[in-house]
Formats: C-alpha cells, structure tokens, sequence
C-alpha cells in the first residue's frame, strides 16, 4: 500500500512516499523496517506502544491500534504531531 | 539510516587541535581550535533539530564520534561517525528496555542521556544512562545496545530509581558512567535520583555509595532514592579521587574511605554550593572547577545575582577562588548543564562551557581570563574536548 511519510522520516525514506505491504498497522510498520531499517523504532517504542507524538491515518481515519486490519488498497499516512517550540 | 553531512570533517595540518563537541537543544556543532586555541573553525550545524543530549570522541581510538540523539516527533537513537561527522550511520539496535508481554506497564527509553567509552582494554565496549533510568552497554563500538547489569530490573533500584515524576524536570537520568582506569570491572555510576553507586564486579553488581551525603531538609539520608548527585568525576591523575556537584552541595571522596565530605562548605555563603557541572584537572586531583547556580526559593537554576563566574580549588576544596574575569558581571541570567563544562588537557589546562541561552565560553589558563566563542547557539546540553594530532 501506499505509505506518506513525513518529513522528519525522510531521512530514511529519501522520498515522501513508500510502498509497504502488510495485513495489520504492525505489519505494515514492520515491512517498513525491513526496507528503511530503524525507521520503527523512532515511531514505535520497544513495548509496541504508538510514540506519543506520532500518529496514524487510514484512509483519513486515526488508527491507534497496531492491530487494526489494512487492505492493500489503504493509503497509510503517518503524522508528525506536536506543539511547542 | 546514513546522514551526510554538508560541513566537512576536519583538515589537520600536522599541528596539535583541540576539538571541542557542543550537543545542543536543536543539534550539534563542532568548534577547531588552532594550536595556540586562539581561533576557531566552526563545522554545523549536525542534525539540525535533533535533541543531542551527548556527542563525545572516543578516545581509545580518536575517530569514533557518538551521539546521543531524538526529535521532539520521534524516538531516540544513537548516531556514530569515524570520518568526524561527514557521515553517520544510525545504531542498528539502539538502547531499549526489554520488552514486557503486557507493555502497558514496560518502560520506554526516553532518550540517552550520558555516554561513556569502556576501559582502554574493551576497545568496542561502551556505557549508557537514559531517562527513564536504565544503564546500557555496547561491546561493538556503540552499534548495537543492551540492557546492562542487574539495576534496570532489580526491585531495590527500581525503588531508587523512582518514576518518571521524580526526576528532573525532563524525566530522571542515569549520568556519570565512571570506568575506573586501572580497572575495567571498577564502575561508578549516579542517579538522579537514587544516589551514587559502585561496582567492583564488571557491572554484575552494584552498591550504594552515599555515606556523607546530606539530602533535602526532611528526608532519610540513609535511603538513596533521596540523593540527586547532580555530576560526579574521577580524578584523572588519581583514580581513588572522586569530586561531586550535588543537589545538597560539594563533595570529595578520597578512596578506599566511602564517606563523602562537603567541601562546599568553604564556598562563599552568598554564592552557595549548589550547581550541576564538576570538572577535575587533568594532571593534578587537587584542582577542580564548579560553576554554581541559585538554588534558593524556587531553584530558579540561573547564576547567582545574575552574574556568572566559575569557582576553582587549588587545594582539594579547602578553599575555592572566584574565577569570572571576562564573564558578563550584571544581568545575566544564564547557567551551565552538568554536561556542559569540560577541560582540555593543555598546558595551561583550557576550561570550556556552554551555556542555556546558547554561548560558548572558553578560558586557555585555567579559569583566569575567560573569552566568548560562539553566541547565538540553541540551548547547550554538553560540551565534550578532544586533543586531535
């Protein structure tokens, strides 16, 4: 599916978006981690939780959990999110 | 993930260079001195927007850089250059706590807050602190981290160690990885809080070592977790010497005694003993450098009156000398990180700190006359020297 990734992952990615496949929000992280390695850590800590300050969207709709089934048709959006200077 | 960098390395002429390392709030930069430190070449910003809580050389070798990185978006990790940060490579397995089967109640690495290279016979082991509390190791040059010792999951330390509220105000840290130089399996290490301890066994065990050391009015001071050893370090031309800038004061501990001793007590009353940085001279263990700060009232953590200066000893601590010759002497409101002071191992020894409101400062005799390097800088979280051939 269809990956956009933000700018603070590009560095990995060198582009905006990628293609990665998976049943699950965890698959799919993972498949990333396979192409773009250390990608998923700096999203997801070592206890499987979702960083606080990134975020998820599926077809427009937050996903919060890892489990949540994706269809290879989903376009995944991944967000930085925070306030602050 | 490989970051190139646009600044180039260093070009060395032959002659001697002092390197100084500054971690900032929003990346790092490099400063060249020349052989008389008089000039300086500056190469940065790296990672422009990354917290870097600690960059250093490793000096077992001279070209193994670290850093201690993450973003306000995205997770630690550690970065690592051996071509002086032209390029970095990203730690395959960054620190991380073990994984629990329920992670609702596992920890997290919040971010690396300390590095320290292991002993001259472990070429590729090195040491970490995080926030939350957790000591890692390396044993391949810092490309893959593990959870070390028995402290990140003992009962006892995690009763120490506290929760992510009793810490500072950015989350409690595991900080002054010490490595005895005679020993490989000699370790010190602080906690704030939870106080300051030894191993004698690699790291397999650890043990208290607070004895002397006096706590907020109130509290226990037989019990660790209410110790803020603030920064404490090893006197490099006499091992069985430590220094400590606490939250209660200044100490000296002469091994193999284990009771601290207030030194700070000889400090100007008005000024006070509290601070973060400790320094130690290079050649001689009875010269050593603090940079206080007010922590009265509320802690505000500024300098005293609002006007700087750095206090050395030439005697172990029995007295201590005013040193703010060039400093701004009104209004300044600044103060130095315990990772932000440092000296190089020159002759006269040069002392370098930066502060919170982004200044580099620099003295090349001793603290006697000081000197502005850069200005203008995000807030300064450590400055690191290294002696490049």
């Amino acid at each position: 599916m269809k990956v956009l990734i933000p700018s603070a992952l590009r560095s990995y990615t060198e582009r905006s978006e990628a293609e990665a496949s998976g049943s699950t929000l965890a698959a799919v992280l993972a498949d990333l981690d396979r192409l773009y390695p250390g990608i998923r850590f700096r999203m997801i800590d070592e206890q499987n939780r979702i960083r606080p300050h990134i975020r998820f969207f599926v077809n427009g709709e937050q996903a919060r959990d890892l489990g949540q089934a994706l269809e290879a048709t989903d376009k995944l959006m991944i967000v930085q999110a925070l306030s602050g200077g | 993930m490989t970051l190139n960098i646009e600044n180039p390395a260093a070009k060395t002429d032959g002659s001697r260079q002092t390197l100084l390392m500054v971690s900032t709030r929003k990346g790092a930069w490099f400063y060249y001195g020349d052989s008389a430190r008089q000039t300086w070449r500056t190469d940065g910003p790296h990672f422009l927007g990354h917290i870097i809580n600690h960059l250093l050389l490793d000096p077992r070798d001279g070209r193994t850089l670290l850093a201690a990185a993450k973003t306000g978006h995205l997770g630690p990790t550690i970065f690592r250059s051996t071509d002086f940060g032209r390029t970095w490579q990203e730690a395959a397995k960054p620190p991380a706590f073990a994984t629990v089967a329920d992670g609702s109640g596992g920890r997290a690495v919040d971010h690396t807050f300390w590095l320290t290279p292991g002993h001259a016979d472990e070429p590729d082991v090195w040491y970490a602190g995080t926030s939350p509390q957790g000591l890692f190791r390396s044993e391949d040059g810092g490309v893959s981290w593990a959870p070390f010792s028995c402290i990140n999951d003992d009962p006892q330390y995690r009763r120490w160690m506290g929760s992510v509220q009793d810490g500072t105000p950015d989350g409690p840290k595991l900080h002054s990885i010490i490595v005895d130089p005679r020993d490989a399996a000699h370790l010190y290490l602080a906690m704030s809080g939870g106080g300051v301890h030894e191993s004698a066994d690699g790291g397999r065990t650890f043990a208290p070592l607070i004895e002397g050391l006096e706590v907020v009015e109130g509290f226990a001071p037989e019990d660790a977790m209410f110790h803020d050893p603030h920064c404490v370090r090893l006197s490099p031309s006499n091992p069985d010497r430590l220094y400590q800038q606490n939250h209660c004061g200044i100490y000296r501990l002469d091994r193999p005694a284990d009771q601290w001793r207030r030194i700070g007590r000889s400090m100007p009353a008005a000024v006070g003993d509290i601070g973060f940085p400790m320094v130690v001279h290079p050649r001689d263990a009875d010269v050593a450098w603090v940079f206080p700060m007010d922590g009265t009232s509320v802690w505000p953590r500024t300098s005293p009156d609002g006007k700087p200066a750095v206090y050395g000893t030439r005697d172990g601590g029995e007295t201590w000398q005013r040193l703010d010759a060039g400093l701004p002497g009104s209004q300044a409101w600044w103060t130095v990180k315990r990772q932000a002071m440092t000296a190089d191992s020159r002759d006269p020894v040069g002392l370098y700190f930066g502060t919170t409101s982004g200044e580099l400062w620099m003295s090349r005799d001793e603290g006697r006359q000081w000197e502005c390097i850069a200005t203008h800088l995000p807030e300064i979280y450590a400055v690191e020297t290294a002696e490049l051939a």
